[in-house]
């Protein structure tokens, strides 16, 4: 189903372009030696080059070349063998060098394209336009001075990856599922941490409306949007708004926009977009970057196995939904997982208990697969006593809940609570002799009829096992029993 | 001892090596002449704490018999260097009294080779100009005169103050810059040797930008020899700077004083326009007769686009300059000047910051990269460069080396030339289209004028073949045996 | 091209240098001079050569190591700094 937004005049169709700044996973800086990390003292992380002094000169660093093709190879995008780094031409306070070195004309990847997967089960092609390789500015704060504003350059000449996807998206869902899977690929890549709050994930969104069969109208770019969230409700604002100018009699001006989340507005920065021309041209002090067939190739076959190809795998080869497989997949630490303790296992079983009760306690513990008290290994062993009877699934969950907290194996939890399940048919058999002599009446009653006591003597029985007794050996000699 | 200012490098060194006078008496020999010199305004930083400090390590390194090439040598450095700790201006009030925390590569490397910093020497503002007049920090005078008149002449530019400095025999040599002749025009001028090596010889690394695709660093010296001592010293690999080239530095000192024979000799048809005056006409003669003496033949080449090397340059470097001097914001070092808002401040700060050739060359490198105007400005610009440089490549092929004349004019008078910025342009006709070929191109003082000043000759050789311009440079001064300081 | 008073003012204002008013007339003057001596390259017929970037375009594009080897003196960087305070560089307030 299209995603249509209402107006006076009948639906409109939105369309959406998504300009992702992606911060490069790399020790070091895009052309100087200067730490990356994030959370440094200001300007403790900063080379005289990412400061601009006179004479300072860019060298580039091969990791994120790398990281960029392995990015490109990811989104099964095209890898142009020579690129061109160019100057972006403007003038801010956290841009100390007065230009950006970015790519403009000859970008380091070019087409590639992204599936989504929708939260109705359907699947879509985001297409790629592509990926470029330029320098992140570093940092201004206004709020930390009653009349001046501070300029942290600890992330200016930071390595950001620019993805520019074709205006292929139709909803707000779709935005939010193209982020989530783009982020995805990035962090099973190794060349994203995706970490938005940090700010390693940034987006531009290009909104423009337009009615059903029409060419492109105007579009607004709304900036720096850092959050999936943000994304999806900034472009629902937007594109409201624009239908209600348009609806007006008025036309939408080409602009940039800010997104207010408080408000849940967006406002024009008209004030910076002021006879913007960046000038670019191509940097004279690097040369173009020409990349060896080979270099790409050997990254090419370095690939890690990536979410739809897994997602495939998972359906085909464990049996599961799509959409499981989806849930699985999302991150390659809950794949891994999932991997660890399906392997000679039943995968549904497996698949249950990693989607249910684990990520359950993920989410209570606030931890991560990393953190996780749980190991694959003792998830499976768990379920492995399962299928060998030791425990049944009620004393399962409770031992699940016993490695949450302390973080044993479950073998050693049986042993230490004994909890292994009593299987013995002499034993249970004395505790229902015991239960059935306690209770005389009821049994009586029971034998004249009252069909309905049976659940009465399995509790007691259970009770009086302290629910290890195997429940469907209690049934059946419970019922032959009562039956005299 | 007679005057130890008045030595060449090599004899200095040969001097200290024999004990005859150290590193400490050469340099206050040097510091007492700069004194004497002021009036010349070629240093903006004098530093002789920091000079006899220098020297007196260097005495001792050589004592120790760990003497480097330039051991104790008293140097000026063109003031578009960074050196660390020591205010470098680039000759402008945008930059007064910056500090660098850092080393340019090519100094460091002087350094490592021993020789002493006298100071920092003058130059045109960013090192754009060719009269050194648009210095922050004065004009310099060149130390020659015309004999028909009294008045003070410019010593080239943008390397005035060292070319100056040199000539006045207070700096033994001296580092400059050529981006479009700003090493060679100035030697010539003063009646020194300078040489622009090939783009890529010499690290930037740590010199002020101004035209990135072009800049190169070179040494400036009283003889073909000290200039590649000096050169040798300089060069070399840098890791710190992308355009650098990889291969190894030749010992360029080598070269001088062998053979010429069989060399091929290329004469540039377009470079004598209609109009160049017949002094530098006989000169040009002059340097090619002495070639031929020597073994050297000759052979007429073409560089047919040379009539549009200077439109093409006065496009190229403005518009890298425009983007090169965005720097200088009045955030993080030198000139701020308080304004109502970040964008008050940039503009004051760059307007009073700035002198006025190095504004108009922002502007116009602003226009030619902005939008709508890129195609028919940069874009041909860049197309134009490809011609140039393939016409050299073209003349390569049936000449080693090609001679030239330096500039179309002795020096003149200090205040001329002003008027019309393109008249002032002109002066560079004959070395810019080398450097957007990106060749090495060297300068030499071949005689004198009728008016008694030194008229100089451009060799241009291939790429990184400073060697045989070399070789050729030290017949022709051979031959010239051309009156240095005597001559004034 | 000859260029006008708000033409310069434009660029002026790209290139963040205060021209006065009274200046830009003959500053548009002056630039339209040279951009006219300039245009002689449209005379050139440059159909298929392509341009040229670098002297060094044959070189390949050194690449450095993703090893942390700079940084780490704030001190230094803000040494020279017009206006700094508790390690940041001050600019008069921008307003978003």
């Amino acid at each position: 189903m299209a995603y249509l937004l209402e107006g006076e005049t009948g639906p409109w169709e939105i369309v959406v372009g998504l300009e992702v700044h992606a911060q490069v996973v790399s020790n070091a800086k895009l052309f100087s030696g200067a730490a990356t990390a994030f959370g440094a003292e200001p300007n403790s992380q900063v080379s005289f080059v990412d400061a601009a002094f006179p004479g300072m000169l860019p060298v580039i660093n091969e990791m994120c070349v790398e990281q960029a093709v392995r990015t490109g190879l990811g989104l099964k995008a095209k890898i142009n063998l020579e690129s061109v780094f160019a100057r972006k031409n403007y003038f801010y306070a956290d841009l100390p060098q007065g230009y950006q070195i970015s790519q403009y004309e000859k970008p380091l990847v070019g087409e590639g394209q992204v599936i989504v997967d929708l939260p109705d089960g359907r699947s879509t092609v985001v297409g790629i336009e592509r990926l470029h390789v330029e320098q992140d500015a570093g940092k201004s704060m206004h709020d930390q001075h009653p009349t001046k504003s501070c300029i942290d350059l600890n992330r200016s000449g930071v390595a950001l990856m620019e993805i520019v996807s074709k205006p292929d998206i139709r909803s707000p869902d779709e935005a939010g599922a193209y982020l989530r899977k783009l982020r995805s690929i990035l962090r099973y890549l190794g060349t994203c941490d995706g970490n938005m709050e940090e700010g390693s994930m940034r987006a531009d969104v290009n909104v423009s409306v337009r009615k059903s069969g029409e060419d492109y109208r105007t579009r607004c770019e709304i900036k720096n949007v850092n959050s999936v969230r943000f994304v999806m409700q900034s472009i629902e604002v937007e594109a409201r708004r624009q239908i209600e100018v348009y609806e007006s009699g008025g036309s939408v001006d080409q602009e940039t926009r800010l997104f207010d989340p408080g408000k849940g507005e967006t406002r024009s920065m008209r004030s910076k977009e002021h006879a913007h021309d960046y000038r670019y041209f191509p940097d004279p002090d690097l040369l173009p970057l020409k990349l060896k067939p080979d270099f790409v190739a050997a990254i090419k076959d370095s690939l890690p196995e990536l979410p739809d190809e897994k997602k495939d795998r998972f359906v085909r080869d464990y049996g599961l939904s799509p959409y499981d497989a989806g849930v699985l997949v999302v991150d390659r630490a809950s794949a891994d997982f999932f991997e660890s303790v399906a392997k000679g296992r039943d995968s549904k079983l497996a698949a249950n208990w990693v989607m249910g009760d684990f990520f359950g306690a993920l989410n209570s513990t606030g931890k991560t697969i990393e953190t996780s008290p749980v190991s694959a290994q003792n998830l499976g062993d768990l379920i492995d006593l399962i299928g060998d009877g030791t425990l049944s699934g009620r004393l399962a969950k409770d031992v699940f809940a016993l490695m949450v907290e302390t973080g044993k194996s479950p073998a050693a939890l049986v042993e230490e609570k004994g909890l292994k399940q009593v299987t013995d048919t002499g034993a249970i058999e004395a505790v229902i002799d015991q239960v059935m002599a306690a209770n005389a009446d009821k049994v009586a009653e029971y034998r004249s009829g009252k069909d309905k006591l049976f659940g009465f003597f399995v509790g007691q029985v259970m009770k009086a096992s302290g629910g290890k007794a195997n429940p469907g050996m209690v049934n059946d000699l419970l019922k032959s029993k009562l039956a005299g | 001892m007679s005057d130890l200012t008045h030595l060449t490098i090599a004899e200095a060194e040969a001097g200290m090596d024999k004990g005859d006078f150290t590193s400490v008496e050469l340099t206050k020999a040097h510091l007492a002449a700069m004194a004497k010199h002021k009036d010349l305004n070629a240093y903006i930083t004098e530093t002789p704490d920091q000079a006899l400090a220098m020297a007196e390590r260097s005495d001792k390194r050589r004592a120790g018999k760990q003497a480097g090439w330039l051991e104790g040598i008293p140097l000026a450095i063109k003031d578009l260097f960074c050196t660390e700790g020591v205010q470098t201006t680039a000759g402008s009030h945008i930059l007064e009294g910056f500090k660098p925390p850092y080393e340019s590569t090519v100094t460091a490397n002087l350094w490592k080779q021993g020789a002493v910093m006298l100071g920092k020497v003058n130059l045109d503002e960013f090192a754009m100009g060719s009269s050194n007049m648009t210095s922050y920090y004065g004009a310099v005078k060149n130390p020659w005169k015309r004999q028909s008149d009294a008045k003070d002449l410019v010593p080239g530019g943008s390397s005035g103050g060292s070319a100056a400095a040199v000539a006045a025999c207070i700096a033994m040599g001296a580092t400059g810059t050529d981006t479009g002749g700003s090493i060679r025009q100035p030697a010539a001028f003063c009646g020194i040797v300078g040489i622009k090596p090939t783009y890529g010889r010499c690290s930037r690394f740590g010199i002020v930008a101004f035209a990135s695709s072009l800049d190169q660093a070179g040494p400036m010296a009283r003889t073909v020899k000290d200039a590649a001592i000096m050169l040798k010293a300089m060069a070399g690999h840098d890791p710190k700077d992308s355009t650098s080239t990889p291969g190894p530095t030749p010992d360029f000192t080598k070269a001088v004083g062998q053979s010429i024979k069989g060399l091929r000799v290329g004469v540039p048809k377009e470079y004598r326009p209609e109009g160049l005056s017949s002094e530098i006409v006989a000169a040009w003669d002059q340097g090619l007769a002495w070639l031929k003496e020597a073994g050297a033949e000759m052979v007429e080449v073409s560089l047919p686009h040379t009539k549009y090397a200077l439109a093409t340059y006065y496009i190229v470097a403005p518009a890298e300059a425009s983007s090169n001097l965005a720097r200088y914001d009045g955030v993080r070092f030198g000139l701020r000047v308080p304004g109502q808002s970040l964008d008050d401040m940039y503009m004051k700060t760059r307007a009073q910051g700035f002198g006025k050739e190095v504004k108009r060359r922002i502007l116009i490198g602003t226009y030619v990269l902005s939008a709508g105007y890129y195609d028919a400005y940069y874009a041909k610009a860049q197309k134009l460069r490809t011609l140039i440089a393939s016409d050299f490549k073209q003349a390569f092929t049936k000449a080693d080396l090609l001679l030239t004349p330096t500039a179309p004019t002795p020096a003149f008078a200090i205040g001329e030339n002003l008027d019309d910025p393109i008249t002032m342009y002109l002066n560079d006709v004959f070395t810019i289209p080398t450097s957007l070929a990106g060749l090495p191109g060297l300068s030499l003082p071949a005689g004198l004028s009728a008016d008694g000043l030194p008229l100089g000759l451009q060799l241009i050789g291939r790429p990184f073949d400073e060697e045989t311009l070399f070789k050729a440079a030290a017949v022709m001064e051979q031959a010239a045996q051309f009156k240095r300081w005597e001559a004034r | 091209m000859s260029l006008d008073k708000a033409t310069v003012q434009k660029i002026a204002y790209l290139a963040r240098i205060e021209v006065k008013e009274e200046e830009l007339e003959p500053l548009a003057k002056e630039l339209s001079g040279i951009l006219h001596w300039v245009e002689q390259l449209a005379e050139v017929n440059t159909d298929g050569v392509a341009p040229m970037t670098s002297v060094s375009a044959e070189m390949a594009l050194p690449w450095r190591e993703d090893k942390v080897t700079d940084g780490g003196y704030a001190e230094k960087v803000l040494l020279n700094g017009p206006e700094t305070s508790n390690g940041f560089f001050l600019v008069p307030k921008v307003v978003e």
